[in-house]
């Protein structure tokens, strides 16, 4: 199985999203996702930047992917998803159905995004006749449905899993962070950047919850399935999914891939607060399975 | 423009063609929608003799079928879809695309709606349910500003049905995770937001504790209004600041109704009220006002503005029956997002 490294959900500068995929060029990483796909109005990295970014993480043999906008709302969001598609040299990520069908206008194959609600095979089968190559499973599914869906006939298109990182949960067209700072979102300062993991929203006994990120909120805690891998395999998963968070990705990213996924099966998950894993096992997605001697 | 109402039982059902419905969208008893709550709902019967009444009155009927088929289940949704086409229903909502396919092919004849749990908030995603589907309506999901409604409704290749009333859903429909994460249901997966059976209220000296799931969603006094309990309407607090806030939205309800003439004027084709959950009181109560108001615009497009400030029984009628008695324009309006 291979790894992927998500889009970057939170909005960094710059020089920190450059110094941070320059990182990532030197890692054995095999897929990286790259481009706004939360709001239009952070423009840190341009078009061309993104454009720049794959090719130096494409000059060191990465496969990119460029990621498209979640919730498209007007005119100008589209024209910027088109250029996107049309960029002749990088495959793309759609997460609204505007970029599968601009898409497939332009004879382009896609990743079907996470945020798609593809529920069931005959779903699949759909996204993969209009140009679907990969499906990435929405996050509130589990291990025994994907079983299920791979197993119930032969299939052309590969399969991934967001198996390390923030969840994201849901997309609104109210920015959090902006109404957090009493800001209306027309003006709102880019104030997310002062956020580069969100903003952590606890309950009223300390407990944390959700993770204020824009207009997305995630989950407070990290999913995390790494004991998971030799399963993911055996199962035909082609892609285990990193979301960006911060240098230590760069890290763990180095560990993983030092390390057989039998051997990595063994890993003790951290703490409830901090980790989760209830999706795959089909319950709560913030709860935590201590899964250690799960080896199927 | 169409007025369109809820009803989860059949005297719902009749309660909203009294008071003016010019059709009802009602679901079976079953995971095939996205109120499935014990004891609400309609048996195959129950949709037969709503189909029969509707005929009588002349109003229509959808059937709402806007949760995701699971594998190995698939069956229990596509005979919804055989029953609503052999009853000759006025349409089906339908979000997921392996059952609009089925419909689309089955049963040419039978209209589709596209339903808000399909997310579409654009022109190009409209027109991929259009072109691969035929659907012939498309429910707008609550994230879009009046002027991005009317900038829609212009270019837009199907007919759009928008939310004019009822709960408020905050985040795009049918991509919201929040009530799974703590829950392990979704509308999409489990057929409820928040499912009752994970809620608990407990009394803890003069506070009152709302747990979802164990996780304490909020603390309030006892005499205070308190919505349903769900994730997005919560008082949370950061590390920073110990005061608990509601830091996405507070229990509030959705009214347009000051908005009519704009949502006539683009061409909107149908007025959602929300509720299907909800009492054949509410319903009578809800479908009356709305009823007085768009009859009013109707008859007198260019005074609409002037009667709403006359009307301020129209408000109060809705308010009582809001959640937190609030109401709110949300998205629709700039300033809300």
């Amino acid at each position: 199985m291979n790894l992927s490294l998500g889009p970057l959900t939170y909005c960094w500068n710059k020089q920190a999203t450059f110094a941070y995929y320059e990182a990532i060029a030197d890692t054995p990483i095999d897929t990286v996702y790259l481009g706004e796909v939360i709001c239009s109005r952070r423009r840190e990295l341009k078009y061309k930047d993104y454009l720049e970014l794959a090719r130096l993480l494409s000059n060191t043999g990465k496969r990119v992917i460029l990621s498209t906008l979640t919730l498209i709302e007007s005119a100008s969001e589209l024209v910027e998803l088109k250029r996107i598609i049309d960029n002749a040299e990088f495959a793309i990520e759609a997460n609204d159905m505007a970029a599968v069908n601009l898409a497939l206008e332009a004879v382009v194959p896609f990743v079907a995004g996470p945020n798609l609600n593809l529920y069931n095979r005959a779903s699949l089968d759909i996204m993969q006749k209009v140009g679907m190559t990969r499906f990435v499973m929405p996050y509130e599914l589990s291990k025994q449905w994907l079983q299920q869906v791979l197993a119930e006939k032969s299939h052309e298109f590969e399969t991934e899993v967001l198996g390390y990182g923030y969840i994201p949960l849901a997309h609104s067209a109210r920015c959090f962070t902006a109404k957090h700072h009493q800001k209306p979102k027309l003006d709102c300062q880019i104030i997310c950047q002062q956020y580069p993991k969100g903003i952590l929203t606890q309950t009223q006994e300390s407990q944390p919850l959700l993770r204020l990120n824009g207009i997305q909120t995630q989950s407070a805690a990290k999913v995390n399935l790494i004991n998971q891998m030799a399963a993911m395999s055996a199962m035909g998963v082609n892609y285990f999914r990193i979301s960006p968070s911060g240098f230590d990705d760069i890290t763990l990213i180095k560990q993983i891939s030092n390390r057989d996924e039998i051997d990595l099966t063994s890993i003790n998950l951290v703490c409830p607060s901090k980790e989760c894993n209830g999706y795959w096992y089909g319950e709560p997605g913030m709860h935590l399975q201590d899964n250690v001697t799960d080896t199927h | 423009m169409e007025l369109l109402c809820p009803a989860g039982n059949l005297a719902s059902l009749k309660a909203a063609f009294n008071a003016g419905a010019d059709a009802v969208y009602l679901g079976l008893k079953d995971d095939t929608n996205a109120r499935s709550f014990a004891g609400l709902n309609f048996s195959a019967a129950q949709i037969k003799q709503a189909s029969l009444l509707a005929k009588q009155q002349n109003r229509k009927l959808f059937l709402t079928l806007n949760t995701f088929a699971k594998p190995g289940h698939e069956s229990r949704w596509q005979q919804a879809i055989d029953l609503a086409a052999e009853l000759h229903l006025d349409a089906v909502i339908c979000a997921d695309i392996s059952l609009l396919d089925y419909a689309n092919r089955t049963y040419p004849g039978l209209a589709l709606h596209l339903s808000v749990q399909a997310s579409a908030t654009n022109v190009a995603a409209l027109s991929f349910y259009k072109q691969q589907f035929n659907i012939e309506r498309a429910v707008l999901p609550r994230v879009l500003s009046v002027k991005q409604v009317k900038d829609l409704a212009k270019i837009s290749p199907v007919d759009l049905e928008v939310f004019a009333f009822g709960s408020l859903c905050i985040m795009a429909e049918g991509r919201c995770q929040l009530s799974s994460y703590v829950t392990g249901q979704s509308p999409n997966t489990g057929g409820s937001c928040s499912p009752a059976n994970h809620v608990r209220w407990q009394d803890v000296g003069t506070d009152k504790l709302t747990r979802l799931n164990e996780v304490l969603i909020d603390k309030s006094s006892q005499n205070e209004q308190l919505g349903y309990p769900v994730v997005c309407k919560g008082r949370y607090q950061t590390h920073a600041e110990m005061t608990p806030e509601y830091m996405l939205e507070s229990p509030t309800s959705l009214n347009t109704m000051s908005l009519i003439p704009e949502l006539a004027q683009a061409g909107i084709r149908s007025l959602k009220i929300e509720g299907r959950q909800r009492s054949p009181a509410y319903v009578t109560q809800v479908t009356q006002v709305w009823r007085q108001a768009i009859d009013c615009y109707l008859q007198s497009p260019d005074t609409f503005a002037d009667t709403l400030q006359k009307q301020p029984q129209w408000h109060s009628a809705l308010d009582k029956v809001s959640e937190g008695q609030v109401t709110t324009l949300g998205a629709y309006e700039r300033q809300w997002q």
